[in-house]
Parts: structure tokens; C-alpha cells; sequence
């Protein structure tokens, strides 16, 4: 990490921002019409309906999360070693295999055409080139490091990241052989074993660049070269292999993939709490102003670690998931995960590469200010509403005589109206940072231009 | 105190040939062997994926909030009942405009998914040790 690889110019990662946080955007207004179909059901019914708008946002969300991870390890690899990506070629090539696929997909649920899917409810011919990205983006990753000797902890998070991400992808297409499609609970078990492990190698790359961030901040790399930090590592791969049986308890499948998932799942609550614990303790008052604005969406983060971690414990317990399970909890679980964890994160990335970037260019501390706080404050109100929704839904499965499922929604009505309020709070407080954001860097390249 | 860099790669090399274990061995010993789908409901299927009902529906409770799970619904309504709604659709539910053959390639997969298991929550009995039934 030296003075001048970490104010080396990187255009390609910074590219992959631009694209991600417009994802992101979009993303979010796609959120507010899905939301708008659960405040008045039936909405656009014959033109617009749930079943497209809801992988329209999916979708888009998860490039934005793909995207920017992608960019925030290119950016901190190239800080890590100190010179410029093995092939900045490559990067670029797989930059535009993924603007042209996401265009394309996103095209394709507007016209109506889907692999239907769970989060990849594209036609499967999409996950071709994706693959391909993703492989360059492996030799990219192998090739820059060089090789595996006294390197940080996060350089193992990162390779291990992208090598599951692509089995777990590949694998996630495994019911194109009639063996593996043609049983519902056979089908399912492989869905979910992919699924599981998929999110798991995502947040390798995530929770491995925070840790290379706050090494950053603290000004010293003792925690990412520690005994504990490469424990906590491979209680993470472990976690990442074998916990995914928490997602399906109520399916009939092998019991001991149940047992497996409910023991591994139960180990998560060291993981996290020692990570949190470590990470404060060796930062600095000093130090923390300095990176102001990204340790501030660190600490969001770590609030928001808190609360989902509580959470997923709690749902991993099978005798608690059988009453959460298929209701609005679970939705408020990946709600905190992707936003409260994964986007807080991914923007406290952005905004400390934007700054050794775009050096002369502060970003507008009134729009961002305004924006984290009431980005917190409708999170917070937007997760109540879903777990409050939830627990109605959970009463309702349990309950003796159940009412149609449509007078139960009808119930869950004045939930689903602040669910979508807080939605929209939430989009315009993110909209503020993606504009500060996007605006930082438009005046930089601006400024280059001039000179 | 750091970790030694062999005990590094033996670590990973043991998670590794657990985890392509486990994953072998779930693939060749899928979880049900004895019942499969008849190529009806493998149409009905595909067109489950094609029309994208799982953004609003459910089975074993996994998929969409906005409509029902609908993993036993062929068993609970019976398939009058499910035409019927498929041939129409819903306030909600779009009419996707079926054909005869489409809605009963639609009725065999339900029906196959029926006969998988139950997903009612309200069957299951729980434990102390936090397993259920
Ligand atoms: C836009 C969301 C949406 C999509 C897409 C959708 N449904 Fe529905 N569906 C609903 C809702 C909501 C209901 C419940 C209607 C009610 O409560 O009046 C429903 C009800 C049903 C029912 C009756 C369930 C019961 O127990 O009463 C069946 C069967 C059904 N849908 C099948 C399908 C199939 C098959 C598809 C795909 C071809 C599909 N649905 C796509 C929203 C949707």
C-alpha cells in the first residue's frame, strides 16, 4: 500500500462505479413501483405487472452489488500490491461483457422473457457471458497477486470469493440437466446449496475489502496478517460451504443437510461479533476523522451487522425458522444484509477510492449528510415495517383457521403503506449520495479535461 | 501471532475436499431417487419459469409475497379450481391467456409438487434442541 500506488489513476474500476451506482438508482425507483403493487394490488396488472417489475429491481441490485464489489477489489488490489492490474485490458473487456449482459437482461424483462428463477430470473443463455466476465476477472485477480505466500487475509477472502462465486453460479444452473430439474425437492435442495454459498462468496469479497479499508484507516496492517484474522477467514469458508441447509428447514429433503446447516449456522455469531470487536478497537479517534466519510458508512454498516446477524442466528434455529420462514422476516433479513451491510459497505469503498482519485474534488457534505441520515432513519422504519408484516404472516400460518390469503394481505396493509413510504425516503436519502458521488466525478473528469 | 503458512494451506485443503465431498455426494445421492416428473409436468415447469410465477408464489415457502404458496394447492383446491384461476386470473394475478394443453401442463406440476410433501409450517413438531419434525 504505498503513497503513490493509491493515488494512481485507475479509470477501468472507476467505471465500474459509474455503472454500478446507476444500478443502483434505477434499481431503487423499480423498488418503489414493486412496493406501489403492494399498496394497491393489481396496479398495471395487464401491462406492468409484479412479475416483471420484481426482477427488474433484483436484478438491478444485485449488478449494483456485483459491479461495485468488483470495482472496490480492483481499486484495493491495485493499492494492496503497489502497481496496476495485470491486464487493465481484460478488466475493461469484462467491464463491457457486463454492461452489455445487464442491458440486455434488463430488456428482456421488460418485453417479458424469463429463466424464472429465484434473484436470476433471466433466460439462461444471459449466465454465458457472465461466466466468461467472471473468468477474466479470476485470471485478472491470480495473475496480479502472483502468489499466495505472507499475503493478507483479505487477498484469501478475495480469491476465495471469486472462485465460489463461479462454481456456485455454475452450479446454480445445474437444473438445466434433467436429472437435477425434473424432482421439485431435488431441484430446490441444488438451488439452495448454490444460492447459500453464492451470497457467501460475495461477501467474501466485500467484508475482505472492508477489512483492507480499515487497515487503511488505521494506518497498519497487523489485523490482516493475524492469527485471528485467518481464523475468523476459514470460520467463514466453513460457514460459506456448509451452513446453506438454513434456507430450506421445511423442505423434505436429507435430514442431515438440515443438521449440518442448523450446527454450522450456530458458529456465525463469533465470526461477526470477534470481526466488529477487533476492527474498532484498533482504530483511532484521530485516524477516523480523517477518513470521515467512509468510516461513517462503516459504522452504519456495523450497526446494521448487528441487527441482521441477530436475526439470521435466530432464523437459522429451525424450530424459530418454521414460524419466519416465507414471510416478511426473511425479506427484512436480506433487506438489512444487502443495504444496511453490503451497500453501506460498498460506498464506504467508493467514497475512499473517489477520494484518492479525485484528490481536488471534496464531495458536497451538505447533500451527503442529508443523505446517510435519512438513508439510517427510513432503513431502520422500512425493516420494522417488514418484520412487523412478517410477524403478522407468521400468525397467520400457524394460526388453527386461517383466513383466505387475501383478507390476511388486506390485514398486512397499513404495514405494507410505511414499508413503502419508508421506501421512498430511503431511495431519495441514497439518491443524495449517488448524486454526490456521481457529481464528484464528473467535475474531477471535468478539472482533467480543462488542464 | 501469525498463522503458519502451511497450516494456511492444509486448512484450505481440508475445507476443500470436505466440501467437493459433500457436494459430490448430494449430487449422486439426490434426495428423492424414486418419483419423477412426467413430461407434462416438466412442460409445466418450464412454463412456471417462462411466465415467472415464482416473483409472486411460492413452494415450500420459498419465492414471492404478493400471492399464496402454492406448493399443496393442487391437493387443497383441486383442479377446477386452479383452471379456473389460471384461465382468468385475479385482481392481482395477470391472465397469461393459456391454452387447454398450457393450463393442464400447469395442473401436472402442481399436482407433482403436491405430491412431494406438505409445506403447511403448522405440521411440524418442534424441539427443545431448536430441530423439528
Ligand atoms: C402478479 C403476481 C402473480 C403472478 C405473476 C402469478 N400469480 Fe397466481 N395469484 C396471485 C395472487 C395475488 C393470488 C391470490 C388471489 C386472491 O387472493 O384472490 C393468486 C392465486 C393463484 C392461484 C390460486 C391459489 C389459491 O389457493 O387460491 C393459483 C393456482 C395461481 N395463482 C397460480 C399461478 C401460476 C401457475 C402462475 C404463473 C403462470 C401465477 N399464479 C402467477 C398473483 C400472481
Amino acid at each position: 500500500m504505498t503513497e503513490q500506488s493509491s493515488k494512481q489513476k485507475q479509470p477501468v474500476a472507476i467505471f465500474f462505479f459509474t455503472a454500478a451506482l446507476i444500478l443502483f438508482a434505477t434499481g431503487m425507483l423499480w423498488g418503489i413501483m414493486g412496493a406501489l403493487s403492494y399498496v394497491f394490488p393489481g396496479l398495471l396488472k395487464s401491462t406492468f405487472s409484479f412479475e416483471k417489475i420484481r426482477p427488474l429491481h433484483v436484478s438491478s441490485v444485485v449488478f449494483w452489488i456485483i459491479l461495485s464489489a468488483i470495482g472496490s477489489v480492483a481499486s484495493f488490489l491495485q493499492q494492496h500490491t503497489g502497481r496496476k492490474i495485470y491486464s487493465p485490458r481484460l478488466l475493461r473487456i469484462q467491464f463491457f461483457i457486463f454492461c452489455i449482459t445487464i442491458i440486455l437482461i434488463l430488456c428482456s424483462y421488460l418485453m417479458g422473457k424469463f429463466g424464472g428463477r429465484e434473484y436470476w430470473e433471466f433466460h439462461p443463455v444471459f449466465a454465458i457471458p457472465i461466466v466468461i466476465g467472471w473468468i477474466l476477472f479470476l485470471i485478472n485477480m491470480l495473475r496480479s497477486i502472483r502468489h499466495f505466500k505472507k499475503q493478507p487475509v483479505y487477498i484469501w477472502m478475495w480469491c476465495t470469493g471469486i472462485v465460489f462465486f463461479l462454481f456456485t453460479f455454475l452450479e446454480s444452473y445445474l437444473w438445466l440437466f434433467p436429472y437435477f430439474r425434473n424432482n421439485i425437492v431435488n431441484d430446490m435442495t441444488i438451488q439452495w446449496k448454490s444460492y447459500g454459498s453464492m451470497v457467501g462468496s460475495w461477501n467474501m469479497l466485500i467484508y475482505g475489502s472492508s477489512i483492507f479499508l480499515l487497515d487503511k484507516i488505521s494506518g497498519s496492517q497487523r489485523y490482516s496478517y493475524s492469527r485471528i484474522a485467518f481464523l475468523l477467514y476459514f470460520l467463514g469458508l466453513f460457514n460459506l460451504m456448509f451452513n446453506w441447509g438454513h434456507h430450506i428447514y421445511t423442505l423434505p429433503t436429507h435430514s442431515f443437510i438440515k443438521h449440518i446447516g442448523y450446527l454450522v449456522s450456530m458458529t456465525e455469531l463469533i465470526l461477526l461479533g470477534r470481526i466488529i470487536y477487533l476492527w474498532k478497537s484498533s482504530l483511532s479517534t484521530a485516524k477516523k476523522q480523517y477518513h470521515l466519510l467512509a468510516y461513517r458508512f462503516l459504522l452504519a454498516a456495523d450497526i446494521w451487522i448487528l441487527l441482521t446477524l441477530i436475526l439470521a442466528i435466530a432464523m437459522s434455529v429451525p424450530a424459530i425458522n418454521v414460524y419466519t420462514h416465507g414471510t416478511h422476516i426473511t425479506v427484512a433479513h436480506t433487506m438489512g444484509a444487502t443495504i444496511g451491510i453490503n451497500s453501506f459497505l460498498i460506498l464506504a469503498f467508493i467514497t475512499d477510492i473517489f477520494k484518492d482519485q479525485f484528490p481536488a474534488v471534496k464531495p458536497s457534505l451538505k447533500f451527503f449528510n442529508a443523505g446517510y441520515w435519512i438513508a439510517n432513519i427510513a432503513l431502520f422504519i422500512f425493516w420494522v415495517s417488514l418484520v412487523g408484516a412478517g410477524i403478522l404472516k407468521a400468525q397467520w400460518q400457524m394460526s388453527e383457521h386461517q383466513i383466505p390469503f387475501g383478507s390476511m394481505m388486506q390485514q398486512l396493509h397499513p404495514y405494507f403503506i410505511v414499508f413503502f413510504v419508508s421506501g421512498i425516503l430511503l431511495t431519495i436519502g441514497f439518491l443524495f449520495i449517488i448524486f454526490v458521488l456521481l457529481r464528484q466525478q464528473r467535475n474531477a473528469c471535468k478539472q482533467t479535461g480543462e488542464k | 501471532m501469525v498463522f503458519p503458512e502451511k497450516s494456511k494451506l492444509l486448512l484450505v485443503i481440508l475445507l476443500l475436499v470436505g466440501f467437493i465431498t459433500y457436494t459430490g455426494f448430494i449430487y449422486k445421492d439426490l434426495p428423492v431417487t424414486t418419483s419423477h416428473a412426467t413430461s407434462a409436468a416438466m412442460e409445466g415447469k418450464a412454463l412456471w419459469q417462462q411466465k415467472n410465477c415464482n416473483a409472486c408464489h411460492q413452494v415450500y415457502g420459498l419465492g414471492g409475497y404478493l400471492g399464496p404458496d402454492l406448493t399443496n394447492v393442487f391437493s387443497k383446491r383441486g383442479p377446477a379450481y386452479i383452471s379456473a384461476f389460471l384461465k382468468n386470473g385475479t385482481p392481482v394475478m395477470p391472465n397469461f391467456h393459456f391454452t387447454q394443453t398450457e393450463i393442464d401442463a400447469l395442473l401436472a406440476y402442481l399436482k407433482n409438487i403436491d405430491h412431494s410433501g406438505t409445506a403447511d409450517p403448522r405440521k411440524f413438531t418442534k424441539h427443545y434442541d431448536g430441530t423439528i419434525e
